[in-house]
């Protein structure tokens, strides 16, 4: 040989520290405010368990197999001079061994999979909570029924009381993915389909779109927020006092063009929708000047500003509670006074390719208009 | 032994063989089309490379500029089409070319000028799709093009008309070449090569053609309905219309897990050459082997919606594919275990080619077991389109196929140039392969178990994701240097003279017993077959190493005209194609032009004498 | 077999491995695959011509909501007919390959002329029935019927279309007295693929026509 072999020990050791440093670093979910390793639902560690089993006997097939392919590189290895090695061509009795073993392992994960699958398809109970989840490219709306709710890109849940979603899609297929309580369910415009969850910790989490939906699908994430039973009714009752009030028939402003119909079976309403606003107490000056605006810059054609009776499918986001979310545009950017400006004067540089066209907006404007918007909780 | 160079003199220029650019064109010999697609791959397999690290380089860093939505976008696509369509599987490809006639016994494949045209159809499918970046037209909603996203509602450009057409042309290309090689299976073996006598990688290669001729149809005719809806206002997957996006899904998938077995099989097929040649030991469990191909390849037509769990298909279907997916990893196992009882009691020859089938072992396992873990759906419902799967995918058809491929490379590389690769280069570029593609594709386990998904061109500060893909985007760059090592490795051995004996590595199939590279003609004389390692058979007949052959005039054997119509016939078919695309442009004349074009090289093919 | 042996197009010194040439065993391959290209379109149909949204439908009348009145639209009558002149083709094309094979080039041109007629009068039924669907209404634009329906006949008048094509060019050859019986093969693959066309429509015609 022109050239010693690399010792294979030596090597194959630095990887392996190299691995196990990666597994440690890996192994420490709380640092992930979207794993999946920390259940904190029901339906979540229903999915965390049955990976649980697996990954045991993954390592073990993993250490026993890449164990005997390791012994083997070292028992067998050729040395210069060697003869011919015996010729076998095989062996019946650990051929059937090999085949039955592995057949058994796998019927130990099957087992609990099919009962895990049967568990998760269950409907639940008639008393959950049934919240409507549409995507929308590229942000989320949430209605409650039972509160006659609308609200976007923050979605509360009782901590202890079963909540089943009946999701769908304005536009394109989504997936909707909550880590923390469920997992994920596909969202489709010509299908309903459904995921139900109860939230055992309270807690606010980040959750996000799953499946590719186009330029922004980076940027469709959304907030949960599992609160106890008596705040989380609280919430609704706070909520349930946005309704619109019978303004004076505004004017409508220009409205942006909407982009193009939604391809779904769901009703599209755009100008005037949400012409009235509801009654927000104790406002300066800039808020008057930011309730103008809001008219006539058209936002007024694709955002609804309250959240009880709130029409459906409207292009953009309900905006009833905009300025307690922790979050706008999806989960883009904190929400901030400064954030909220730089989206509301320039979204298409922060979200290019977002339905929410550039409004010419001026800085003074924006301020006015944020002052409006955060009086909105 | 390798180190045995016996320095030649250049092989005189036998009869027949030409050489310059036309020669090239107008080749219809399955060695010079089997290097074609080998250099057209790997080019392919760069340019995916560098997409590659550009889409590290945007995810390094959080909230990341460096690639704008769009084009991140564009590459995801052009990476995953680029590495399945034009990398991997014309990779193979070679292989099919250039080793199967030679594995068999035989002159040729069954159909010369069939061959080139598959090889012309693929380079103009290849060059359309990536034409699509001179335009900043790329494709951009994923190698999988899940409607609805792809109705012109949603996809008004023509990025995803290039990877619609480009795919249908690739196709062609595909089920060209998968009728070629099932019947030169079938039909060309040498005598006394029985089914059973058949090397391993042509078993391989022959179950993957029936794969292909299988599920491409499928994929074809999704890719028609796509383009009636995109071109002439149908709605078969557009909700507003009636259509159902799902249907989309099943026809890719039912076309693209087969498609998954189509990429690894041939690695398998390489794998279990490579590993009894250098543990001096036939192949354990001959009969299981094929066996276990032919289960997995007829249960890969059945586990397609185990990629769709997540639509919610209900408990029964969710259960059955489960089921069938689990059992894939039998046949798995079976052959993982049968390629470890070919090591054992070996004398493991530790040469390039034993590095990368032993790292493909190592590296298949980790894939296969993470494929376990998706293989239950509520388990999956948590991973899938998350990051855990691109590092499950990768380990299969990084780990699997490229290491695979890479094992195919050193090993094949004397017979296919006639020149040797230096070892230590080849060892450095497994280290480095073996530590980069750890490095770049593990911590993706964690980070997708821990909430990232898949195909976001960012991700937020404070997920926690920041420090495992600044791994991963180091690592991906060590890739590359591996691979740049091998370039200089392919270049140093170019510049010297062939060096290669006809038999370096003690081999135990036919094409070691012709000089390297081969005649023309292949072999002088069609040899007869006894067996299976059909070499080692007639080495241990004469008790040792057969003498190095002598290249021979070749006057005499009868070998088929070049032919240019193939190629002819190739740009007719992206024509036609390219004629539907701009139909609103050139209108039906365009098309009729086009399949003028196309008929004009059929007719003139059928009708030129074959030689 | 060693009579096709010296066909073997490309000097093969040796018969092939099984016997069959390579022509016609690449032609039952193609075939093969074929059978997924068409069971792909007809299950699409089956998917997809009952989520038609609006009318015209194949086997029940329907009024717009302007108050057009569409009767049901497939003509049964018409297309049966062009089915059984096809079905008559495959055994046409079978006496034209005897023909050949006896060296009779009477019955050749004589059997193949006749299968090519059938499949003109079978490609120019369709042609006449989907201009009459279009002045009906119905267009693949108009309901998903439509669309699947228009799709796969269409996607199979192509393939007899291309048969056409093919046989005209052998039924020149023949009159040339270019296919003697040594290279009858050269029909019988034409044959072997009209046979499938052929069958691929005993398949679509009750799908499409027969079953409501």
């Amino acid at each position: 040989m022109p050239l010693r072999t690399p010792a294979w020990p030596s090597s194959r050791l630095v990887t392996a520290l190299c691995l196990l440093a990666l597994l440690l670093a890996g192994c420490s979910p709380e640092h992930y405010p979207q794993t999946t390793l920390l259940p904190r639902g029901d339906f979540a560690r229903i999915a965390d368990d049955l990976l649980d089993t697996t990954v045991k006997w993954a390592v073990l097939v993993f250490v026993l197999v890449e164990g005997a392919l390791v012994y083997s590189i070292f028992r067998f290895r050729g040395k210069p001079g060697d003869s011919e090695p015996h010729q076998t061509h095989g062996n019946t009795t650990v051929e059937i061994i090999w085949t039955v073993i592995p057949a058994l392992i796998l019927a130990a994960i099957a087992v609990p999979t099919v009962q895990a699958i049967f568990l998760t398809s269950a409907t639940p109970k008639a008393d959950a909570l049934r919240i409507e989840v549409v995507g929308h490219q590229w942000w989320w709306e949430f209605r409650y029924p039972e509160y006659n709710l609308t609200t976007a890109n923050e979605i509360h849940v009782p901590m202890g009381r079963t909540v089943s979603l009946h999701m769908g899609s304005a536009d394109v297929i989504h997936s909707f993915w909550v880590p923390q309580f469920a997992a994920k369910r596909d969202v489709f415009a010509n299908r309903e389909t459904r995921l139900w969850f109860k939230a055992e910790v309270v807690g606010e989490y980040p959750g996000q779109c799953a499946e590719f939906c186009g330029i922004q699908h980076a940027r469709m994430g959304y907030r949960i927020r599992a609160q106890k039973p008596e705040e989380f009714q609280a919430w609704v009752a706070h909520m349930q006092t946005l309704a619109p009030k019978p303004a004076p028939a505004a004017k409508p402003g220009p409205a942006p063009k909407p982009a193009a119909g939604v391809g779904s079976n769901q009703e599209v309403r755009t100008a005037s929708a949400g012409a009235t606003v509801q009654a927000v107490a104790g406002q300066g000056p800039d808020y008057a000047t930011g309730e103008k605006l809001f008219q006539a810059k058209g936002c007024v054609a694709c955002h609804a500003l309250y959240a009880v009776n709130a029409p459906k499918g409207m292009i953009g986001p309900n905006l009833a509670n905009v300025g307690a979310r922790s979050y706008i545009a999806a989960g883009t950017l904190k929400n901030t006074d400064e954030n909220m400006a730089r989206w509301i004067q320039n979204p298409q540089a922060i979200k290019t390719g977002v339905l929410m066209p550039n409004l010419g907006v001026t800085e003074p404007e924006a301020r006015a208009l944020v002052a409006f918007l955060r009086a909105h909780q | 032994m390798a180190t045995r160079v016996q320095p030649q003199a250049p092989p005189p220029v036998s009869h027949g063989e030409k050489t310059g650019l036309w020669s090239w064109i107008t080749t219809v010999d399955h060695k010079r089309i089997g290097i074609l697609y080998g250099t057209t791959a790997f080019i392919f397999f760069l340019l995916g490379g560098i997409e590659a690290l550009l889409i590290r380089i945007q995810l390094g860093s959080p909230e990341n500029t460096f690639l704008s939505p769009e084009r991140y976008n564009e590459l995801f696509t052009m990476h995953g089409t680029t590495m399945i369509f034009l990398a991997i599987m014309p990779l193979s490809a070679m292989f099919f070319n250039f080793m199967i006639p030679l594995q068999i016994g035989a002159r040729d494949v069954a159909f010369p000028r069939l061959n080139a045209f598959s090889y012309w159809v693929f380079l103009a499918g290849g060059l359309f799709l990536n034409s699509s970046w001179l335009f900043g037209l790329a494709p951009d909603t994923g190698w999988f093009g899940y409607a609805n996203l792809t109705s012109t509602q949603y996809s008004p450009g023509l990025n995803v008309d290039f990877w619609m057409i480009g795919l249908q042309v690739l196709g062609i290309a595909s089920l060209a070449a998968a009728v070629n090689f099932f019947v030169t299976i079938v039909n060309l073996r040498a005598p006394g090569m029985k089914l059973m006598r058949m090397p391993m990688f042509v078993w391989m290669s022959f179950i993957t053609q029936v794969l292909l001729l299988l599920a491409f149809p499928v994929i074809t005719v999704a890719l028609f309905l796509l383009m009636f809806d995109r071109f002439f206002g149908t709605h078969f997957f557009v909700p507003s219309g009636g259509g159902d996006p799902i249907l989309w899904q099943h026809l890719f998938w039912i076309f693209g897990h087969p498609e998954v077995y189509i990429l690894i099989l041939p690695a398998f097929g390489i794998i279990s050459e490579v590993l009894p040649v250098f543990s001096r030991k036939p192949l354990f469990g001959y009969a299981a082997m094929v066996f276990s191909g032919v289960f997995i390849a007829f249960l890969g037509f059945g586990v397609w919606a185990h990629h769709m769990f997540a639509t919610g298909m209900g408990p029964i279907a969710d259960a059955f594919f489960a089921l069938s997916t689990m059992l894939i990893a039998i046949p798995t196992g079976v052959k993982i275990f049968n390629w470890m009882g070919t090591m054992w009691g070996g004398s493991l020859q530790f040469r390039t080619p034993m590095y990368f089938a032993i790292g493909f072992i190592a590296m298949f396992i980790m894939g296969g077991l993470s494929g376990v873990m998706h293989a239950s759906p509520p388990a999956d419902l948590q991973q899938t389109d998350t990051y855990f799967v691109v590092a499950h995918f990768h380990y299969v058809l990084f780990g699997g196929s490229i290491f695979g491929i890479t094992a195919g490379a050193y090993y094949w590389w004397p017979k296919m140039f006639g020149r040797m690769l230096n070892e230590s280069l080849g060892k450095l570029h497994f280290w480095l392969m073996l530590i980069g593609f750890n490095l770049t594709f593990f911590p993706m386990h964690f980070v997708g178990l821990n909430g990232m998904p898949r195909r976001t061109y960012t991700y937020p500060k404070g997920l926690g994701f920041e420090t495992l893909n600044q791994i991963e985007t180091a690592g991906s760059f060590l890739l590359a240097v591996a691979f740049l090592v091998f370039l200089v490795n392919v270049f140093q051995a170019w510049r010297k003279p062939r060096n290669a004996p006809a038999d370096p590595w003690n081999g135990a199939t036919l094409e070691w017993s012709i000089p390297s590279p081969p005649q023309e003609f292949n072999f002088a004389e069609i040899p007869v077959v006894h067996g299976r390692d059909a070499l080692w058979d007639m080495k241990r007949e004469r008790r040792g190493p057969l003498p190095e052959p002598a290249r021979v005039s070749g006057r005499g054997i009868h070998m088929p005209n070049p032919s240019y119509w193939p190629v002819v016939a190739a740009i007719g078919v992206l024509s036609v194609l390219l004629s539907l695309m701009f139909l609103s442009h050139f209108g039906p004349l365009g098309v009729v032009v086009a399949a003028g074009v196309l008929f004009l090289g059929v007719f003139k093919w059928a009708f030129e004498p074959a030689g | 077999m060693a009579a096709v042996a010296h066909e073997v197009p490309h000097g093969l010194e040796h018969a092939t491995a099984t016997g069959l040439d390579n022509r016609k065993l690449a032609i039952w391959t193609f075939i093969g695959s074929e059978c997924l290209f068409f069971a792909a379109l007809i299950s699409n149909y089956l998917v997809n011509k009952g989520r038609s949204l609006v009318g015209p439908f194949p086997h029940e009348p329907w009024t717009s909501p302007s108050g057009e009145h569409f009767k049901p639209i497939l003509e049964i009558p018409l297309v049966t007919l062009g089915t059984a002149l096809l079905l008559f083709s495959s055994l046409f094309v079978v006496l034209a390959l005897s023909g050949a094979q006896r060296g009779s080039r009477k019955a050749l041109v004589g059997w193949l002329a006749a299968t090519i007629a059938c499949g003109v009068f079978f490609v120019g039924m369709q042609v006449y029935e989907f201009t009459h669907f279009v002045r009906e209404g119905l267009t693949l634009k108009t309901n998903l019927f439509g669309a699947s329906f228009f799709v796969l006949t269409g996607f199979h008048g192509t393939h007899v279309t291309i048969g056409v094509i093919w046989l005209v060019t052998l039924w020149i050859l023949a009159a040339r007295g270019k296919i003697p019986p040594s290279k009858s093969l050269n029909l019988e693959m034409a044959a072997l693929y009209w046979h499938f066309v052929d069958v691929v429509w005993i398949v679509i015609f009750p799908v499409v026509y027969l079953i409501k």
